[in-house]
C-alpha cells in the first residue's frame, strides 16, 4: 500500500466510503422495491389465495428441498417454473390436476429415488399453494431458467 | 490471559464446539440421504436435516463470534468484561433458543424461510440475547482503550444485529420477500461478518507476529473497507433472477467480482505480517490457523463465488451444486476456520498452559481442511455436470441428479473425513493438555528469530 496513506485516512476512506456505498444500495433496493410491486410481479394477481399458498409453501418448508428462483436446497427439482413445466400456460386445469396428483402420490417408494415425504394438504391448501406456484411462474426473472426443466 | 474475564469466552467455545460437532453429524446425516436415497427417509425427511445442519452453522458462527470478542475485547480495551454474569445469562438464552429450534424443526415447528426458519419467538430471544451481548461488550469498549481492532469489531456485530431485523420481515409478495431476504443473508456473510473476520484475523497477527499494530490497523481498514465497497452492490449478484430490474445483471457482476479483492488482501497481508514478523510465537497451530483461514476464504469464497458470479454465466449455473460447492468452501474458509483458529489460540491462555497438543490440532487442521476442499471440488464437478445436462441439455432434475452419484459418494467420503479431523480437533482443545510439541521449534516461523 501507498506509504502517504495515513491510518486515519484509511479510516476515513473506510466509514466513507461504506456509507456512501450503503446509501447508494439502499436507494437502488428502494427502486426494485417499487419495480417488484409495479412492474415485474402481478400485484393484483397476488389473491388471498396466493398468500395462503406461500404460507403453506413456508409451514411444510419446501425450500430446505426445492429451490424456488433458483434459492433454497439443491435436493429436489425447481418449482418457481413447475407451472410452466406442467404446461400450465396453455393448459391450467391440467397442470393444475397434475401437480395436484403428484403431491397426493407421495411418497412414490420407489427404491433408490429420492422420496417426497407425503404432505397431508387439505384441497384449499393444495389449491392455495398451486396458485402460489403459478403467480410464482408468472413473475418477470429476466428469462430464468434457461430451460423448462429448471 | 492477562485480564480474569477473559475466561468468559470458554463456555461459548464450548458450546459453539459442541453445536459444531452436532452440525457435522446432521451434515453426514444429509449427505447419506444423497448417496441412499430412501436412508431414514421415514425417520427424518432430508429438509428436517438439512435446516438443522444449516441453522446449528449459523448459531455456532455467531456464539462463536461472541466467545472470540469476550476473549479479545478486555485484551484490546485494557478493561474487565463490564459484566461476567450477563455474558453467562446471554450465551444460556442463545442456547436455549438455538436448542429449542433444534428441537422444534425434528417437529416440524418452524417459520419455513431458507436459514431464517427459527420460530417468531425464538428470533425474539435470539435478539434480546444479542442485545445484551453488545450492550456488554459495547460497555466494556466504551470504558477501555479503543483500537481500530475493537471498533471494527463492535462495528461488524451491530451490523449484524440491524441487519438481522429484516429477520422479521416477510412480505407476501415472493419477490420483495427475496429482495429483503438477502439483507440478512448476504449482508451478513458477504458484508459485515468480514469485518468481524479481518478484525479477528488482525488481533491474531498482532499477538502472534509482533508486527507493529499502526500497520495493521491500516491494513484492516483497507480491507474491511474493500470488503463494504465490494460486498454491499455485490448484493446485486442474488438480484439477477428474482424479479429485480436488469441493472442489477452489470452492477452485480462487476460489484461481486471485486469481492474477490478483500480476501485476496487478507492472504497478501496475513502472509506478508508472517514474513515481517519478528515474534516467535510458541503457539504454531494458532499460526497454522491464521494463515490457513484466509488462504482458504479466498479461494472459497473469491475464486468459488468468482466461477458464477457473472450474470451470463450465472444465468445458467444458478441454484446448482457449483453453490454448494462454494458456499461449504466459502464458509469453511471464512468463518470456521478463524473461530478454530481463535479457540486453539486462546484455550492455552485461558487453561494457563503452554501450547499443548500442537500436533494433534495441526493434524486435524489438515485433514478438516483437505477433506472440505475434496468435498468442494466433487460438488463442483457435480455442478459442472448438472449444468450442462439440465441447463444446456435441458434434461429432467431427477434424470440428472441419477448421473451425479458417484460425486455423492465422494462428497459423503469427505463428510467422514471432516468428522474425523473435528473429532481430532475437539481432543487437541478441551482434552487434557500434554507437552508442548513441537517444543520451541522453527517449524512455520519466518522472520528474523526463527533461525
Amino acid at each position: 500500500m501507498a506509504d502517504g496513506l495515513t491510518k486515519s485516512a484509511a479510516r476515513n476512506i473506510f466509514y466513507g466510503g461504506s456509507l456512501f456505498f450503503f446509501l447508494l444500495f439502499a436507494a437502488l433496493t428502494a427502486h426494485s422495491h417499487w419495480y417488484m410491486v409495479n412492474v415485474s410481479t402481478d400485484s393484483e394477481a397476488l389473491t388471498d389465495s396466493v398468500k395462503h399458498g406461500k404460507e403453506v409453501w413456508e409451514k411444510n418448508m419446501c425450500i430446505n428441498c426445492h429451490t424456488i428462483m433458483g434459492e433454497g436446497a439443491y435436493f429436489a427439482p425447481e418449482l418457481g417454473n413447475v407451472w410452466e413445466r406442467y404446461g400450465g400456460l396453455e393448459n391450467p386445469d391440467a397442470a393444475r390436476a397434475g401437480i395436484n396428483a403428484w403431491i397426493r402420490a407421495q411418497p412414490l417408494g420407489i427404491e433408490g429415488r429420492r422420496q417426497m415425504p407425503a404432505f397431508d394438504f387439505s384441497e384449499k391448501d393444495m389449491n392455495s399453494l398451486i396458485d402460489f406456484l403459478e403467480w410464482t411462474n408468472s413473475i418477470n426473472d429476466q428469462d430464468w431458467p434457461p430451460h423448462p426443466a429448471g | 490471559m492477562k485480564y480474569e474475564t477473559q475466561k468468559v469466552a470458554l463456555p461459548f467455545f464450548m458450546v459453539a464446539m459442541a453445536l459444531f460437532t452436532l452440525q457435522i453429524v446432521f451434515g453426514l446425516l444429509a449427505a447419506a440421504v444423497y448417496a441412499w436415497p430412501n436412508f431414514m427417509a421415514e425417520v427424518m425427511p432430508f429438509h428436517i436435516m438439512r435446516v438443522s445442519h444449516t441453522n446449528l452453522l449459523i448459531v455456532w458462527l455467531l456464539i462463536g463470534f461472541m466467545g472470540c470478542t469476550y476473549y479479545l475485547m478486555p485484551e484490546e480495551a485494557e478493561q474487565e468484561i463490564h459484566s461476567p454474569n450477563l455474558a453467562y445469562i446471554q450465551l444460556a438464552i442463545f442456547a436455549f433458543a438455538g436448542a429449542a429450534a433444534l428441537v422444534g424443526y425434528q417437529f416440524g415447528i418452524h417459520e419455513g424461510r431458507e436459514f431464517l426458519e427459527q420460530p417468531f419467538w425464538v428470533k425474539i430471544l435470539i435478539t434480546i440475547s444479542f442485545l445484551m451481548f453488545l450492550f456488554n461488550t459495547s460497555m466494556t469498549l466504551l470504558k477501555g482503550r479503543k483500537t481500530a481492532i475493537n471498533l471494527v469489531l463492535m462495528l461488524g456485530l451491530w451490523l449484524a444485529a440491524v441487519f438481522w431485523l429484516f429477520a422479521f420481515y416477510n412480505p407476501t409478495n415472493l419477490a420483495v420477500d427475496k429482495l429483503y431476504w438477502w439483507w440478512v443473508v448476504h449482508l451478513w456473510v458477504e458484508g459485515v461478518w468480514e469485518l468481524i473476520m479481518a478484525s479477528l484475523l488482525g488481533y491474531l497477527l498482532i499477538k502472534m507476529t509482533g508486527v507493529d499494530r499502526e500497520v495493521i490497523e491500516k491494513w484492516l481498514y483497507i480491507i474491511v473497507g474493500l470488503a463494504l465497497f465490494s460486498g454491499l452492490l455485490g448484493t446485486g449478484h442474488h438480484y439477477y433472477w428474482i424479479g429485480a430490474p436488469g441493472y442489477w445483471q452489470p452492477i452485480g457482476s462487476i460489484f461481486s467480482t471485486l469481492e474477490v479483492a478483500p480476501f485476496f488482501a487478507m492472504v497478501v497481508f496475513a502472509f506478508t505480517m508472517f514474513w515481517k514478523g519478528s515474534r516467535n510465537h510458541p503457539n504454531k497451530a494458532a499460526m497454522l490457523w491464521a494463515l490457513g483461514c484466509p488462504t482458504i476464504a479466498f479461494f472459497g469464497a473469491g475464486v468459488w463465488g468468482f466461477m458464477h458470479t457473472l450474470s451470463f454465466v450465472n444465468y445458467y449455473s444458478h441454484g446448482t451444486q457449483v453453490t454448494a460447492a462454494h458456499g461449504h468452501l466459502a464458509f469453511y474458509g471464512a468463518y470456521v476456520m478463524l473461530i478454530l483458529g481463535v479457540i486453539t489460540y486462546a484455550m492455552p491462555q485461558i487453561r494457563r498452559v503452554q501450547p499443548y497438543n500442537q500436533i494433534l490440532n495441526m493434524w486435524g487442521f489438515w485433514i478438516v481442511t483437505s477433506a472440505m476442499c475434496f468435498m468442494t471440488f466433487t460438488l463442483t464437478f457435480a455442478g459442472v455436470v448438472q449444468t450442462h445436462l439440465q441447463r444446456v441439455l435441458g434434461m429432467n432434475y431427477m434424470e440428472v441428479q441419477d448421473q451425479l452419484g458417484l460425486f455423492y459418494i465422494m462428497r459423503l467420503g469427505a463428510g467422514v473425513a471432516v468428522a474425523v479431523g473435528a473429532i481430532m480437533l475437539l481432543y487437541s482443545f478441551f482434552g487434557p493438555a500434554r507437552e508442548q510439541v513441537p517444543a520451541g521449534g522453527t517449524q512455520i516461523t519466518a522472520g528474523a528469530g526463527s533461525a
